[in-house]
C-alpha cells in the first residue's frame, strides 16, 4: 500500500485556507475541530480562552510532521521519541479541552532505539498508521443503501470514510465465510492493482465458496437450536442430519421461502428427513411452544408479549403434529396426525418416544382421562395478523400456515430475514434487537428496510442477492474508526461496528495462524464423540460437541434460538485465556505456524511483515516495525540469518494475537 | 470407567428414557391425586400452592415451611459456599445411607458398616474420617427428583428449575456470583470451578458470559498448581510485564479508535485479567504455602488438594466454589473397585476440609454441600456387561450439608429399607437450594435479569406446582 497521497477526493476540511498536507493530519484536525465545537458550545465562557490556545498547535504547521511521504530517505525516519501524529494531537486536545476528557493511553515508551538504517529499507513500502485502516478513496454513495444511510448522516454532519483494502480483505473473509485470510490471500488482495473491481470480485468469490455454507450453517444451527442433548434433545445422528440439510440448502442457495416451507411442512423420520427435526428442536413441543418458536425464528417476533388468545389461535396450526417412535433406537417420526393416533395407548406421547412404550398400554389411573381417547383438535385457527381460518379435513394445517407465512405480502416473513441479514453483516439490525419486531420497536431506517425486503422478494428470496447488495455497498465498507461521539449514532451506521470474533471463528483463526488443531468432544452419549482433529469449529454441526474454549468465548447454548444467545462480550476470564493460558502459549511456541515464520532465514523486517500479514492480514506500519525490532533487540547492524531469540519472536506473535485488531471484526 | 454407557447403548435400555417414563408416571399420579383431592375438597388450595405434591401415598405430610420464603432471615450466615459435585451420581447406599440388612443383591461385597460419633448415624466402611465427626455435618437421606438423565438431573439439582420452557436458568453458583457482584471485592473471579468444567448445561444460563464459572484447569496436587490463565508455566513476571508493554505499544487499531464503549469494556476486562496475572490473588493457588502436614491430612490426591485450594479461596473471599469431583462417579461397571478407590479419598479430603474450616472458625460462615445429580440403583446389576454395577437412581439419594448455618449431627428424612424410595420427608432440589439461599441471605423470590425482559426468579414460583417438601428448617 502506498502512503496516502496528498490529493484525494475526500471532502476537505477548510480552515482559513490552510489545508494540512497529510491524511493523518487532516484526520487529527477534523477530530480537533469537532472537539473544539463541543467545547465552544458546552462551556462557552471558560472554554473560549482555552480553546484559543489549542488552535495554535495543530493549525500551525508542525516543524516535525511525523508521517513521512514515501520517498523520504529512510535515514530521515523520525527518532522514536517523536510522538506519533495521532497521539500527539490527541494529547494536545485533551490537555486544552475544558470538557472532562476521557483518559488517553500514554504514548508508547520507546524502550530501545530502533535501527534507522539498513533494516528499515522495507519500511518505505509500509503504510503510515493513519492509512492502515482507512482508504483515501472518495465516497460515491451511489447505491440505494448508501443513499438511504447517508440521508440520515448528512444532517448530523457525520462524514464516514471507507476502510482500507487491508481492512476490507480481513473483514470480508471473516464476515462472509468466517475464516481469517492467509498471509498470501491478504497480500494478493492488497497488491491487486485493479482497485475499481477487486472488492466486488472478492465478495463474489467468497459468496460462491464452500466455506460460505459452512459458516452460515453455524449461524442457522444457533437459530434452529441444532443440538443433540439438553435442553434440546435431537440425538447425535439427527443433529448431524439436520445440520447437513441446512448446509446443503445454503450451498445450493435454496430460495429462503422454500427453505422455511420445507421445515414447516416436513414429515418423516428424524434420521432420514433432516428438516423434520425443526419440530423436535424445540424448548417445548406443545402447540403453544411450537407456535412461539415458529414466531421467533421466522417472524422475528417474541410471543411473550402476546395476548393469550393470539398465541392460542396460532398454535391451532401446530396441534395436529404427531411424534412416534420406531423400533430403531431413538428414531422418531414427525407426522401430520389428524386422528390423534399418537396419543392413543400403544403409541408414545409427544416428545417422549421410547421403544419400551410401544405395544405397552399407557398407564391410566382412574377412569376417563383425555389420554384414553383420540384427541380432538381445534377446528379454528387464527393467523397472527388476526385472520381467522377454518381448518378443513384432509389438509395439514401446517401447510395452511406455511403458505400464509411465506407469502411476499406477509408483514413479518420478509422483513424478519431482511433485517436479520442486515444485522448479521452490519452488527446491528435496522430493527434492534433483530428478533424483536414490534409496532413499538420501529426500524431506524424504515425506507432502507422496505428496500431490502423489496429486493429480496424481487430476487425470489435469493439470500445471496441480499448479501451481495449489502456487502457491495459503501456503507458496509465504512471504516470502523468512530465518526461521531454523539449518542445514538451507532444506530445510523456511520462506522462499521467492532465486534469480538465468535468463539468458533476465533479458535479457527488462532489454529490457522499457529498451524494447530483442537479436540472437540461430546460426552453424550457414551461412547464419547470425538471430531477429527483439524476440522474447523465453525463446521461442527451439533451444539453438544464442544470444547472449554468454545464455551468460555460465548458459543451459543442453542437452548432458545434467540439472537443474543451467542454472546461476544469480552470478559476478564477470556483475556486470561488469551494472554496467559498454556493452551494458547503452546500453540504459539510449539505449533508449526509461527515456528516456520520465525525460523526462515531472512531480514528481520521480512519476518515481522510475515507475522503481521499472518495475524493481522496487513503490512506493519513503520512505527510498528521499529517497535517490533526494538523488542526483539535487533539493531541496525543486522547479521543475516541471526535474528532475535525465539521467545522474542514468540512474544511478538503473542502481542499481535492479543491486539484488539485481531480479536475484533473491524 | 470404560464407557459404560456405550454398553448401555447397545442394549434396548436407556436410562434417560427410563427416567422420563418414570417422571411421567409420577406426574400422572400426582396430578391424579390433585384432581381427586380437589374434587373431594379434602385439601385446600394452600397446601398445593406451597408446592406440596407428595410423591407416594405413603409419604407423610411435609413440613409446612414453603421452600421459597417471602424474605430471607436477617441473620444470614453463609458468606461463601463450597459445592462438592459428585457428578456421574455417587451411590447413596454404599456411602451415607447404608442398609446393612438389605442383603447381598444390594450390598454385594460390602460387609462392614461404621458407627459415627453421633448415635444413630451409620456410614459405610469407606468413611472412617467422616464417621469421627458426624457432629459437624448433617445428612439428607431423602433427596429426590425422580430424574435419571445426567443433563436434566444436573440441571435440576443445581438450578431447582424443571427444564422445558424458553428459560435456561443459571446455576446456584451463577446466582450467587450475580447477587454478590456489588459487594464482592476480591481479585479472583466470584464463581470458580476446581478444576474442570462439567459442561452438562450452561451454568450461566441467561445471565450471560460474565457469570460463567472460571475453571482453574491444572492439578492442585502437582508440584505447581498451574491455574489456566493465571499461573503461567514458563513466563516470569518480568517477561509478563515486558509483553504487556509491547502489546500496548502494538495495539494500533485500539489507539486509532479511541475510547468507545466496546473498547473501554474490553480494556477494563483486560486490566482485571492482569490484576489476576500479576497481582496478589494468584498466591491463593500456591499450595506450597501450607504446612506439609496439613496437606497430608487433606490427602495427596487431586480431590484432597482441591479441598485445600477451596479453603484458601474462601479465605480470599470467593463467594462460590465448585469442586467437580475428579473422575466422577458414573459407576455402571467396575463399581466396587472404583468406589473402593474414590470413596476413601472423598472421605479424607472432605473430613479434613470440615475439620480445618472448624479449627479456623470458618465453618460458621462457610456452607459446604456435597452430592451428585442422583444416586445409584441400590440393587446391584449382576448381569453382563455391568457385572456388579449400579445404574442411575434419581428416586432417592443422599446429600451432605455442613456449616454456613446448617446444624451438624442430624439426619433429614429417610429412604425405605432397601434405599430405593423415599420413606419419609422428601427433599426436592427446590428445598435444598431454597435453604442454601436462605442461609446466604439471598431472596428466593428475587428477580433475575433476563435479556429479553422475561419474568425469571431465583427459585420457581409457587404457582408452578413444583414439587417441594419444604425448607430444611430441622437443621437450620
Amino acid at each position: 500500500m502506498k502512503p496516502d497521497p496528498i490529493s484525494s477526493g475526500r471532502p476537505r476540511v477548510r480552515l482559513g485556507g490552510f489545508f494540512p498536507p497529510t491524511y493523518s493530519a487532516r484526520l487529527a484536525l477534523r477530530k480537533f475541530i469537532r472537539r473544539l465545537l463541543i467545547c465552544l458550545s458546552g462551556v462557552l465562557l471558560w472554554g473560549l480562552s482555552h480553546a484559543a490556545e489549542t488552535v495554535k498547535s495543530p493549525a500551525v504547521p508542525s516543524p516535525n510532521p511525523a508521517p513521512v511521504p514515501a520517498k523520504v530517505n529512510p535515514l530521515a525516519v523520525p527518532a522514536p521519541k517523536a510522538i506519533p501524529p495521532e497521539k500527539g494531537t490527541a494529547t494536545v486536545t485533551t490537555k486544552a479541552n475544558p470538557v472532562p476528557a476521557k483518559p488517553v493511553p500514554p504514548a508508547p515508551k520507546p524502550e530501545v532505539k530502533p535501527a534507522p538504517a539498513k533494516g528499515a529499507t522495507v519500511a518505505t513500502s509500509s503504510p503510515t498508521p493513519a492509512s492502515l485502516f482507512e482508504s483515501p478513496a472518495a465516497l460515491k454513495m451511489e447505491c440505494r443503501i448508501d443513499q438511504l444511510v447517508m440521508a440520515r448522516l448528512k444532517p448530523l454532519g457525520v462524514r464516514p470514510a471507507l476502510c482500507s483494502d487491508a481492512v476490507f480483505v480481513r473483514r470480508a473473509y471473516l464476515d462472509v465465510i468466517g475464516v481469517l485470510p492467509s498471509a498470501a490471500e491478504a497480500k494478493a488482495f492488497i497488491d491487486d492493482p485493479d482497485t475499481a473491481t477487486k472488492r466486488k470480485r472478492l465478495v463474489d468469490r467468497l459468496l460462491a465458496s464452500d466455506e460460505f455454507a459452512v459458516y452460515w450453517g453455524m449461524k442457522w444451527g444457533d437459530l434452529l437450536r441444532i443440538k443433540a442433548e439438553f435442553p434440546i434433545n435431537l440425538w447425535p445422528n439427527a443433529a448431524q442430519l439436520y445440520h447437513r440439510w441446512v448446509v446443503a440448502s445454503l450451498a445450493e442457495n435454496k430460495p429462503y421461502d422454500q427453505f422455511v416451507r420445507e421445515m414447516l411442512t416436513a414429515s418423516g423420520s428424524n434420521f432420514r428427513v433432516g428438516p423434520v427435526n425443526f419440530y423436535r428442536a424445540m424448548p417445548s413441543r406443545t402447540p403453544e411452544g411450537i407456535a412461539s418458536t415458529v414466531a421467533l425464528t421466522f417472524m422475528g417476533v417474541r410471543t411473550e408479549g402476546w395476548p393469550k388468545e393470539k398465541l392460542a389461535g396460532m398454535s391451532s396450526f401446530f396441534a395436529q403434529i404427531g411424534y412416534k417412535p420406531t423400533s430403531e433406537w431413538k428414531e422418531e417420526y414427525v407426522f401430520w396426525d389428524p386422528a390423534g393416533t399418537h396419543s392413543l395407548a400403544g403409541n408414545a406421547a409427544p416428545g417422549r418416544a421410547s421403544i419400551e412404550e410401544i405395544g405397552k398400554p399407557l398407564v391410566i389411573e382412574g377412569a376417563a382421562t383425555p389420554e384414553g381417547a383420540p384427541a380432538t383438535y381445534p377446528q379454528q385457527a387464527i393467523f397472527p395478523d388476526g385472520t381467522k381460518v377454518t381448518l378443513r379435513d384432509g389438509q395439514d394445517p401446517r401447510e395452511v400456515f406455511a403458505d400464509w407465512l411465506i407469502s411476499p405480502k406477509n408483514p413479518w416473513f420478509t422483513r424478519n430475514i431482511a433485517n436479520r441479514t442486515w444485522a448479521w453483516l452490519m452488527g446491528r439490525g435496522l430493527v434492534h434487537e433483530a428478533d424483536d419486531l414490534r409496532d413499538d420497536n420501529p426500524p431506524s431506517h424504515p425506507e432502507l428496510l422496505a428496500y431490502l425486503e423489496k429486493e429480496l422478494v424481487g430476487a425470489n428470496y435469493d439470500l445471496k442477492h441480499l448479501y451481495r447488495l449489502i456487502l457491495n455497498s459503501e456503507t458496509y465498507q465504512f471504516s470502523s474508526l468512530p465518526k461521531s461521539s454523539k449518542k445514538g449514532t451507532e444506530a445510523l451506521f456511520a462506522a462499521y461496528p467492532m465486534r469480538r470474533l465468535e468463539a468458533e471463528v476465533l479458535i479457527d483463526s488462532i489454529n490457522r495462524i499457529t498451524g494447530t488443531t483442537e479436540l472437540y468432544t461430546s460426552p453424550i452419549p457414551e461412547p464419547f464423540t470425538y471430531i477429527p482433529q483439524g476440522q474447523p469449529a465453525v463446521s461442527i454441526g451439533d451444539g453438544s460437541i464442544t470444547s472449554s474454549f468454545l464455551s468460555l468465548f460465548g458459543r451459543s447454548a442453542r437452548a432458545t434460538g434467540t439472537e443474543d444467545e451467542r454472546t461476544n462480550l469480552v470478559v476478564a476470564e477470556q483475556w486470561l485465556h488469551l494472554l496467559n493460558s498454556s493452551h494458547v502459549q503452546d500453540k504459539l511456541e510449539r505449533g508449526p505456524g509461527i515456528k516456520a515464520i520465525v525460523a526462515a532465514k531472512r531480514p528481520a523486517n521480512e519476518t515481522i511483515t510475515a507475522l503481521y500479514l499472518t495475524i493481522l492480514s496487513r503490512h506493519p506500519a513503520r512505527e510498528e516495525l521499529a517497535a517490533a525490532r526494538a523488542y526483539c533487540g535487533i539493531g541496525a547492524e543486522e547479521k543475516p540469518g541471526k535474528t532475535a531469540r525465539p521467545e522474542h519472536w514468540n512474544d511478538l506473535a503473542w502481542a499481535l494475537l492479543n491486539t484488539h485488531e485481531f480479536l475484533f471484526r473491524h | 470407567m470404560n464407557d459404560p454407557d456405550s454398553l448401555l447403548e447397545s442394549l434396548p435400555l436407556d436410562p434417560h428414557q427410563l427416567c422420563m417414563s418414570l417422571t411421567r408416571t409420577i406426574d400422572r399420579r400426582g396430578a391424579l391425586q390433585i384432581g381427586l383431592f380437589g374434587t373431594a375438597g379434602l385439601l385446600g388450595g394452600n397446601a398445593f400452592a406451597a408446592g406440596a405434591a407428595p410423591a407416594t401415598a405413603s409419604t407423610p405430610k411435609p413440613p409446612a415451611t414453603p421452600a421459597v420464603p417471602a424474605k430471607p432471615k436477617p441473620d444470614a450466615r453463609a458468606t461463601s459456599v463450597i459445592q462438592i459435585f459428585l457428578w456421574g451420581g455417587m451411590s447413596h447406599s454404599d456411602t451415607w445411607d447404608p442398609k446393612p440388612d438389605a442383603g447381598y443383591d444390594y450390598n454385594g461385597p460390602m460387609k462392614k458398616f461404621l458407627s459415627s460419633n453421633v448415635p444413630g448415624i451409620q456410614l459405610s466402611e469407606w468413611f472412617p474420617n467422616l464417621a469421627k465427626q458426624a457432629d459437624k455435618y448433617s445428612l439428607i437421606r431423602s433427596m429426590t427428583h425422580g430424574n435419571n438423565g445426567h443433563e436434566t438431573a444436573a440441571y435440576l439439582v443445581q438450578t431447582a428449575h424443571a427444564p422445558g420452557d424458553r428459560l435456561a436458568y443459571p446455576s446456584v453458583g451463577a446466582v450467587f456470583a450475580h447477587m454478590k457482584e456489588k459487594e464482592y471485592r476480591g481479585s479472583l473471579p466470584p464463581y470458580v470451578v476446581l478444576t474442570k468444567p462439567q459442561g452438562r448445561f450452561s451454568e450461566e444460563g441467561f445471565l450471560g458470559a460474565k457469570l460463567k464459572p472460571f475453571a482453574t484447569g491444572g492439578d492442585p496436587n502437582a508440584a505447581r498448581f498451574e491455574v489456566e490463565g493465571i499461573v503461567s508455566r514458563n513466563i516470569n513476571d518480568a517477561r509478563q510485564t515486558a509483553r504487556r508493554d509491547l502489546l500496548k505499544n502494538l495495539d494500533t487499531l485500539r489507539k486509532s479508535v479511541g475510547n468507545t464503549p466496546i473498547i473501554e469494556a474490553s480494556e477494563a476486562a483486560r486490566t482485571e485479567a492482569y490484576e489476576m496475572i500479576l497481582g496478589k490473588g494468584r498466591e491463593v493457588f500456591d499450595l506450597t504455602k501450607e504446612k506439609p502436614e496439613l496437606r497430608d491430612r487433606y490427602g495427596r490426591h487431586t480431590f484432597g488438594q482441591d479441598c485445600l485450594a477451596a479453603r484458601r479461596m474462601v479465605e480470599a473471599g470467593v463467594p462460590y466454589i465448585v469442586i467437580n469431583y475428579p473422575g466422577g462417579w458414573d459407576t455402571h461397571s467396575n463399581h466396587f473397585q472404583t468406589m473402593g478407590k474414590q470413596a476413601p479419598e472423598l472421605d479424607q479430603g472432605l473430613a479434613a476440609l470440615l475439620a480445618d474450616l472448624n479449627d479456623r472458625g470458618m465453618l460458621e460462615t462457610t456452607l459446604v454441600w456435597c452430592c451428585g445429580e442422583f444416586g445409584r440403583g441400590p440393587k446391584i446389576d449382576w448381569q453382563p456387561p455391568w457385572n456388579g454395577g449400579r445404574n442411575h437412581h434419581g428416586k432417592v439419594f443422599s446429600v451432605l450439608v455442613a456449616g454456613g448455618g446448617f446444624k451438624g449431627g442430624h439426619v433429614v428424612g429417610a429412604s425405605d429399607a432397601k434405599a430405593e424410595e423415599v420413606a419419609e420427608r422428601p427433599v426436592y432440589p427446590v428445598d435444598l437450594l431454597g435453604s442454601i439461599y436462605q442461609l446466604a441471605g439471598i431472596d428466593g423470590h428475587a428477580s433475575l435479569p433476563h435479556p429479553m425482559g422475561l419474568e425469571a426468579r431465583v427459585l420457581p414460583t409457587e404457582t408452578k406446582k413444583e414439587e417441594s417438601g419444604g425448607l430444611l428448617t430441622e437443621i437450620m
